[in-house]
């Protein structure tokens, strides 16, 4: 391994550091992630985010950069680190969605005409 | 109208010994300066009040002797048999002196029957519930306004009607001759002209000045409300005219005669079906189209003799699991668009022309603008055909010629295009209800598994959805079978928030009568622009379930505000300012409970929400109103 490249994955290492979960729950309230994608992360007009298929770098680089519906917020406004926390937050988050077929309400709407 | 018998006094030689009379009062206050008692005065501190503003308070005639003021056939009497012919069932009101003269004929010469009179907590309250009532009953009921200040209160629920061209029979008060009405309030709420308050959106106002020209205003105002466009009237009753007795002798109610809504060219109606018959893949979008149950019956014959995917935008004009509701599936790129009563058909015009496809319109639009309010919204220049003319008035020429011109082998072309759009449907139908799943367990909790659990306890009753479903992602609408016209009203009409909660009580009181079972699921931040229609509900005895949408605060502009917050690269952890109703939480059971209805709730654990539903709805089939809070996701 080269000596450059040895250094550019070190410093990808440092930029997406693994985040605190708990600091990304408040943060997640305090950036009203909550508004688009749900208090459980899951529900909401923007994507669902549980669970989570992204990594930690496609997931920073999509905030900052934004694509579709989602707005971009750069680091000036939510700073790498704070991500961190956020993805490491939502990571956490469990997975509240049944089949549908599972949910005898839905079942039934499934099976009417 | 029987002849008066007896006239003790007129109103405008009374007025001239009250005025007499106060000013000896005014006189002797000036000879005495010394202050009142202290028990006598009030606890702020003002001086006693005056005869002449106590008159003004309280109605009470100055300086007249009882056996001198009766007036046994006041003109309000005539101006409710008027109302009376009209056969108008309500009348919602938050009272006021500029019409008491109005209100006591109402309540006893008129015996509170046709129009029946509904107390309302807030004049926008009012307006809106005529506006829900309306909207299922296909006729307008009345609000009785007060004069400026209640107008003006009234302003923002009668600009919604006006853009949902919905009928609204509104009456309001006015002390139009200056020489005999009081100062202070008399003055304050009274007007030179008082339907320019409000003319940017009404569909049309007059001021009758004697009785016999109230009698035309009141019934060609109906009229206009009725003729599409529809929209809201403003008939001015003066106070003079209510309060003096009636003296002309040939007076008569005038006779009510309807207009028949404008239909479509003949040649233009032969040219919209030529191209629609000839269209590969023809598309029909409809927003206001259908007014009445056989509109939306024509609107399916339409689409079946088509086989053209519906694309319905507001009420509920067409079924919702027919198999060609929707936009046709991926990939169905029309290649003609049928536009009915669409507020706005520029968009889908120019996208239609840059593509090479053809769009035509049916619509009143162009029959009735004005000027100021922008709801003319864009220029559709790229239309091909543009037909004015009331879309539903229009419909049974239109499928009468695309049956003549859809035969024999284009027929069996069209049905197979009916077939691959009734498996898109199909398709789409399934996702949506797998979507419904997403967050089922979640607490707050999501407003799909609102929807599904509310479902199975309505279906089998005969159910009308009261409420909006725009802030719900149109839960409803992918989860429920909507097949009847009266079971979706649509939304505000203009965007203005507070609509929701008098809208979804007006409804409820029109689908009383029929037995119908009424949901309202109900925004947070609309409920509080006017939470007193709570009791108007409860008081009067209107069945209806409302189910809190509280995810606390004005959710659509915490989004907005932080998209707006992101393009200028700044942070948004500080959009909940002055968009969130939390800090402290509102009780929205213990508000039901204080205007009286059974409240539920805060209902947060998604385990506890269909025993909670379901109580609410026994209370609502006992015939009264009952509210559940229930905490849910944003969206």
């Amino acid at each position: 391994m080269s000596r450059i490249a040895f250094v550019l994955i070190l410093g990808a290492a440092a930029a997406y550091a693994q985040g605190n979960a708990g600091s990304g729950k408040d943060l997640y309230m305090k950036f009203n992630c909550y508004a688009c994608h749900g208090f459980s992360g899951q529900n909401g007009s923007g994507a669902r985010l549980v669970p989570m298929k992204l990594t930690q770098q496609a997931f920073t680089d999509f905030v900052h950069k934004g694509r579709g519906g989602m707005p971009p917020y750069s680091a000036k406004v939510i700073p790498d680190a704070q991500l961190a926390d956020v993805y490491a937050y939502i990571k956490t988050l469990p997975d509240l969605t049944p089949a549908a077929k599972s949910i005898p309400a839905l079942n039934e709407i499934l099976s009417q005409n | 109208m029987k002849k008066p018998e007896k006239i003790s006094a007129s109103r405008r030689g009374f007025l001239k010994g009250a005025a007499a009379s106060a000013a000896a009062g005014a006189a002797a206050l000036v000879s005495h300066p010394e202050p009142a008692p202290a028990q006598q005065r009030p606890r702020n501190g003002s001086a006693t009040p005056n005869p002449t503003t106590l008159a003004s308070e309280t109605g009470a005639p100055v300086g007249e002797e009882s056996d001198s003021r009766i007036i046994e056939h006041p003109g309000s009497d005539f101006m409710v048999d008027v109302l009376h012919s009209l056969n108008i069932e309500y009348c919602a009101s938050n009272p006021g002196s500029t019409f008491d003269g109005l209100h006591e004929s109402l309540i006893n010469y008129g015996d509170n029957k046709m129009p029946e009179f509904l107390t309302c907590c807030h004049e926008e309250s009012a307006v809106a519930m005529c506006h829900g009532y309306a909207k299922i009953e296909g006729k307008p009921m009345m609000a009785l306004i007060h004069g400026t200040v209640g107008l003006q209160h009234a302003s923002m629920a009668i600009y919604n009607a006006y853009a949902d061209r919905v009928p609204i029979y509104m009456v309001v008060g006015s002390h139009a001759d200056a020489a005999v009405r009081g100062s202070g309030v008399a003055s304050y709420h009274s007007a030179n002209d008082m339907g320019a308050l409000v003319r940017d959106f009404t569909k049309w106002d007059d001021s009758p000045q004697s009785l016999g020209a109230f009698g035309e205003t009141a019934v060609r105002a109906y009229k206009f409300a009725m003729t599409p466009p529809m929209g809201p009237v403003l008939v001015v009753a003066t106070h003079e005219t209510q309060i003096d007795p009636i003296r002309q002798n040939n007076l008569k109610v005038p006779r009510l005669v309807m207009t028949s809504p404008p239909s479509g060219d003949s040649s233009a109606v032969a040219e919209a079906a030529r191209m629609l018959a000839a269209a590969e893949r023809p598309m029909i979008i409809e927003q206001r189209a259908v007014r009445t149950p056989n509109g939306h019956k024509l609107l399916v014959e339409l689409a079946e003799t088509l086989q053209a995917p519906v694309n319905s935008q507001e009420r509920q004009s067409f079924p919702n699991r027919h198999p060609l509701a929707g936009n046709g599936g991926p990939g169905y790129q029309p290649d003609v668009t049928l536009c009915l009563e669409v507020s706005d058909a520029t968009a889908t015009a120019r996208n239609a022309r840059a593509r090479g496809a053809k769009t035509i319109n049916i619509s009143t639009i162009d029959l009735f603008m004005k000027s100021n309010i922008q709801d003319f919204m864009h220029y559709a220049s790229d239309l091909d055909l543009d037909i004015g003319a009331d879309a539903e008035a229009t419909l049974p020429a239109l499928i009468e010629a695309c049956k003549k011109l859809i035969t024999g082998d284009r027929k069996r072309a069209i049905e197979e295009r009916g077939v691959k759009i009734a498996a898109a449907h199909k398709q789409a139908r399934a996702r949506a209800i797998e979507q419904a799943a997403i967050g089922w367990d979640a607490s707050p909790i999501s407003l799909a598994r609102i929807c599904a659990e509310l479902w199975p306890m309505i279906e089998k009753e005969d159910w009308s959805l009261v409420s909006w479903q725009g802030f719900i992602s149109g839960w409803p609408g992918r989860l429920w079978n909507f097949d009847k016209p009266y079971q979706y009203i649509g939304g505000q009409g203009a965007g203005g928030i507070g609509y929701n909660a008098p809208a979804s009580v007006g409804a409820a009181l029109a689908n009383k009568k029929h037995g119908r079972l009424s949901i309202n699921i109900q925004c947070d931040g609309d409920l509080n622009y006017a939470p007193g229609v709570l009791w108007t509900a409860a008081h009067h005895k209107i069945p209806l379930l409302t189910i809190m949408h509280n995810n606390r605060g004005y959710h659509a502009e915490v989004m907005i505000l932080e998209r707006r917050a992101s393009q200028r690269n700044r942070g948004q952890d500080r959009c909940h300012i002055g968009t969130k109703l939390w800090e402290p939480e509102i009780n929205y059971a213990k508000m039901a409970e204080t205007y009286g209805l059974y409240g539920q709730g805060p209902i947060t654990d998604p385990k506890d929400l269909a025993p909670a539903l379901k109580r609410g709805l026994e209370r609502v089939k006992k015939g009264e109103p009952a509210l559940i809070d229930v905490v849910t996701q944003p969206r």
